[in-house]
């Protein structure tokens, strides 16, 4: 019964999602208010049918009701509680649910912080987002239908896959989910603001908190990623440039270049175009993402020719929601105006500069994720883009884009002259250009590549430092407290969020520069040395889990013949599915890590286990900066919309702007 | 300079920068594309030698085999009409299985050998990686006209 009742559920939400999404936007056309207000009910009313869907389909996961085609498929009676609950978002069924529960919940939210909006501009807010909804829920509905019974029932289920049976990715997807689906409130507001034609600083102030916060989510999201895969994946590398990972990254890239120049729009009142082109890129690439990893089309494009009723609704969807905002964007677009000019040396002017590094940089990355999917398409010959194609564009493209980052905070929002910008530059050149010089050669060895991702980093260090201590001399307040409470939360969040980029930097450039690599054949009682350390294998016990067994292996790492710690790598071998897997035993520490897997037997007779093991040892030095950095970016967004000046009625200023509608519309 | 001038020459300038971006970009794609190969075409002779290039197949049943006292291992893969002999120094991914899908990354070296720097299995029990699956199925639609056994493919 309670799938019937998700099922039902969500049926019920198709309906409400079609009344949210036609009849406000008809309203604010023709100035109904009555229409208008039912934007605000009906969207709550979608949330709570969704979350309800959602909730029915969790419970079959959780009470093993093995008769549900999706639970039969991706679950097991052997499966821990954390883990069902968790496989409700591990099949495509799922994650599209998923997906269209957190479209709601933004949407809810959006319903309860738009007090001060006008109600034309929420009407159409609310419109686009219920008519996207629409679109997941018909898809959810035609074609994946995740309540689909499986008669007769199946005794046990197949099991959710075991490298998802962990952790990092139990909060991976809702969070990387968060921000996919948090970009649809900067669209909704982008497609809003070109049909009501009006477009300026105060609708800036407003998508700026919401587009400030998916992009966090998503930030986090990604970072989980790459940590589940450095420990999971049983191989320490920590972004392979895989489709998959790079479907995230591409909104993530455009989220990054929306975030700032939205600030120029708020503040300057210009690139006013270009922001809402970004806005609608962003929420399509997040679509674009979400479909080439939960479609199949990464495990085989051909997948669409035996199931084209998703292939042909997929590719329809994107065609109306990517192709329909452009138009309307073409259309519009000279309506809204281009916005204010700015001067050549300016803090626009970099941020405009950046814009362009980021896109660039997103457009190499489009192109190398989908060029092969297009070959195989037209059937003209299967390849694959290495990581080696990425890294050759990527690091020249963010290089310039990191030096950037340290000048324009310290640029005027006008025209700044050259020998003023240099004078206040020229103390944190010194500290980078040192740093840069001497740091190596305390790691170990110096090379070109190190030395330029130090300078990077602690040019945006230095420069930040510089920026700090002229915004706090340049405040009348005092004593210390006083003046750091002078400056406002957005940006302690700028300071804090480019700090983590350079966090980030020294991670990937330390990592890549000193990381040692090894794959060692090991008896028991044989030991092998790496980086100053002795790395023993012990042997390795049997060790039953609660849905596999294990071996666990010991291996004894030892400095100076000094006994520091026991690591225990695991092989797995999942009972449900017959599939094993590897655990590394990780040493975790702020100046880096000993990371240690099991490969597997390998003396002549394979199933000999207390024989010689494939051992693989890595030393990933200052790998966790990495994730640090991502986390301190993220941190740096939330402290970011925590400012006052998005939570202060703007009711007056937005009665002035949108005066003429305002007045109609009393409603809530 | 007027300032009309100065803005065409800065504008002319980033124009300058980005074509030589994209130009970067597009050598290096030309230059790291790696491409796919069955078994069946390496052995008509379609691969290249000397730059690297994937196979994929399934990794024939009995083959696999380990040189004693190192990490290198011998195995043979197969698009069920032709195979190739592989050699792998390293650890093989926990998917890798005799007669499940597989996916190598190297060169052919002048023996027929193929030298794998990289064998990946990042896919799960249920399906093959996609290559692995177009190599068999290729070979399948060569035999069809023979029509001699239409055995069950592995996976979907």
């Amino acid at each position: 019964m309670i799938p019937e009742l998700g099922h039902f559920a969500l049926i019920v939400a198709l309906l409400t999602a079609l009344v949210q999404g036609i009849l406000p936007m008809l309203g604010a056309a023709i100035r109904e208010p009555r229409l208008m207000a039912l934007a605000r009910p009906a969207a709550r009313a979608q949330f709570v049918l969704v979350a309800l869907a959602f909730a029915c389909l969790a419970w079959s996961f959780v009470a093993n009701d093995f008769s549900v085609q999706n639970v039969a498929t991706n679950s097991n009676s052997e499966l821990p509680l954390h883990y069902r609950v968790a496989a409700t978002w591990g099949s495509h069924e799922g994650s599209l649910l998923l997906w269209t529960l957190m479209l709601g919940g933004w949407s809810f939210a959006v319903t309860l912080f738009s007090k001060n909006l006008p109600a034309p501009m929420l009407a159409r807010v609310i419109s686009v987002m219920g008519l996207v909804s629409a679109g997941f829920l018909l898809f959810l509905l035609f074609t994946s239908n995740p309540f689909e019974r499986l008669l007769p029932a199946a005794a046990e289920g197949r099991d959710l896959n075991p490298l998802l049976q962990d952790p990092g990715m139990v909060f991976h997807p809702p969070l990387l989910y968060m921000g996919y689906v948090g970009f649809s409130v900067a669209f909704s507001f982008a497609i809003a603001a070109l049909l009501g034609g009006r477009l300026d600083a105060t609708w800036a102030r407003w998508s700026r908190p919401w587009t400030i916060v998916a992009w966090a989510f998503l930030t986090v999201g990604i970072a989980l990623g790459s940590g589940w895969a450095y420990y999971t994946l049983g191989w320490g590398g920590w972004w392979f440039w895989d489709p998959v990972e790079n479907a995230s990254f591409m909104p993530w890239l455009t989220g990054t270049a929306l975030i700032h120049s939205l600030a120029v729009t708020e503040k300057r009142g210009a690139f006013k175009s270009w922001t809402v082109l970004l806005a609608i890129i962003a929420f399509s690439l997040s679509l674009l993402g979400t479909f080439l990893v939960r479609s199949g089309v990464l495990t085989s494009v051909h997948a669409f020719a035996t199931d084209p009723a998703r292939g042909v609704f997929i590719l329809a969807f994107l065609a109306i929601v990517i192709g329909g905002s452009l138009a309307l964007f073409a259309y519009r677009a000279g309506k809204v105006g281009l916005g204010g000019t700015f001067a050549l040396v300016s803090r626009a002017s970099m941020l405009l500069a950046n814009n362009v590094l980021l896109i660039v940089a997103l457009a190499s990355v489009l192109l190398g994720t989908l060029y092969p999917l297009f070959l195989d398409a037209l059937n003209l010959g299967k390849i694959s883009v290495g990581p080696p194609y990425f890294d050759t564009v990527f690091y020249p493209l963010m290089a310039p884009a990191a030096f950037l980052m340290g000048v324009g905070p310290l640029a005027r929002w006008t025209r700044t002259p050259l020998p003023e910008l240099a004078a206040r530059l020229r103390w944190a050149l010194g500290v980078a250009a040192a740093t840069a010089l001497v740091a190596p050669l305390l790691l170990g060895r110096w090379s070109l590549l190190v030395a330029f991702g130090l300078f990077l980093a602690f040019w945006i260090f230095a420069t930040t430092v510089v920026n700090l201590r002229q915004r706090l001399l340049a405040s009348p307040r005092r004593g210390v407290l006083g003046k750091l409470r002078a400056n406002s939360a957005s940006y302690y969040g700028m300071v804090l969020a480019h700090l983590g980029v350079g966090v980030f930097i020294i991670g990937v450039t330390l990592v890549k520069g000193y990381e040692v690599e090894k794959d060692v054949r090991l008896d028991v009682g044989e030991s092998v040395a790496l980086g100053g350390y002795d790395f023993k294998f012990v042997g390795v016990t049997p060790q039953p889990g609660p849905n596999y067994r294990a071996l666990t292996g010991k291996v004894e790492v030892r400095k100076d013949g000094r006994l520091i710690e026991t690591l225990a790598p695991e092989k797995r071998i999942y009972n449900a599915s017959g599939q094993s897997m590897t655990i590394a035993a990780i040493d975790t520490g702020l100046l880096g890590d000993r990371y240690v897997s099991l490969g597997e037997p390998v003396s002549a007779d394979a199933t000999n286990i207390h024989g010689p093991w494939g051992v693989r040892i890595y030393l990933k030095p200052f790998v966790d900066w990495i994730w640090m950095g991502a986390f301190l970016m993220a941190l740096g967004g939330f402290i970011a919309v925590s400012d006052r000046r998005y939570r202060l009625a703007l009711k007056s200023r937005a009665a002035r702007v949108f005066g003429d509608a305002v007045g109609h519309a009393g409603a809530d | 300079m007027k300032p009309r001038t100065r803005r065409f020459a800065w504008i002319a300038a980033g124009l300058g920068i980005l074509g030589i971006a994209a130009a970067l970009v597009l050598s290096a794609f030309q230059s790291n594309l790696v491409f796919f190969f069955t078994p069946s075409q390496i052995a008509a002779n379609e691969s290249p030698q000397g730059r690297p290039f994937r196979v994929g197949g399934l990794v024939e049943t009995g083959s696999l085999a380990r040189e004693p006292d190192s990490l290198t291992v011998r195995f043979r893969v197969t698009d069920t009409a032709k195979t190739i002999p592989v050699s792998y120094t390293g650890l093989l991914p926990d998917l890798f299985k005799e007669g499940k899908g597989v996916v190598a990354q190297g060169t052919l070296g002048p023996d027929g050998v193929f030298h794998a720097s990289e064998v990946l299995a990042k896919h799960d029990e249920n399906y093959m990686p996609p290559e692995a699956k177009a190599a068999v199925d290729q070979a399948h639609q060569g035999m069809t006209m023979q029509s001699l056994h239409q055995d069950t493919k592995a996976g979907r």
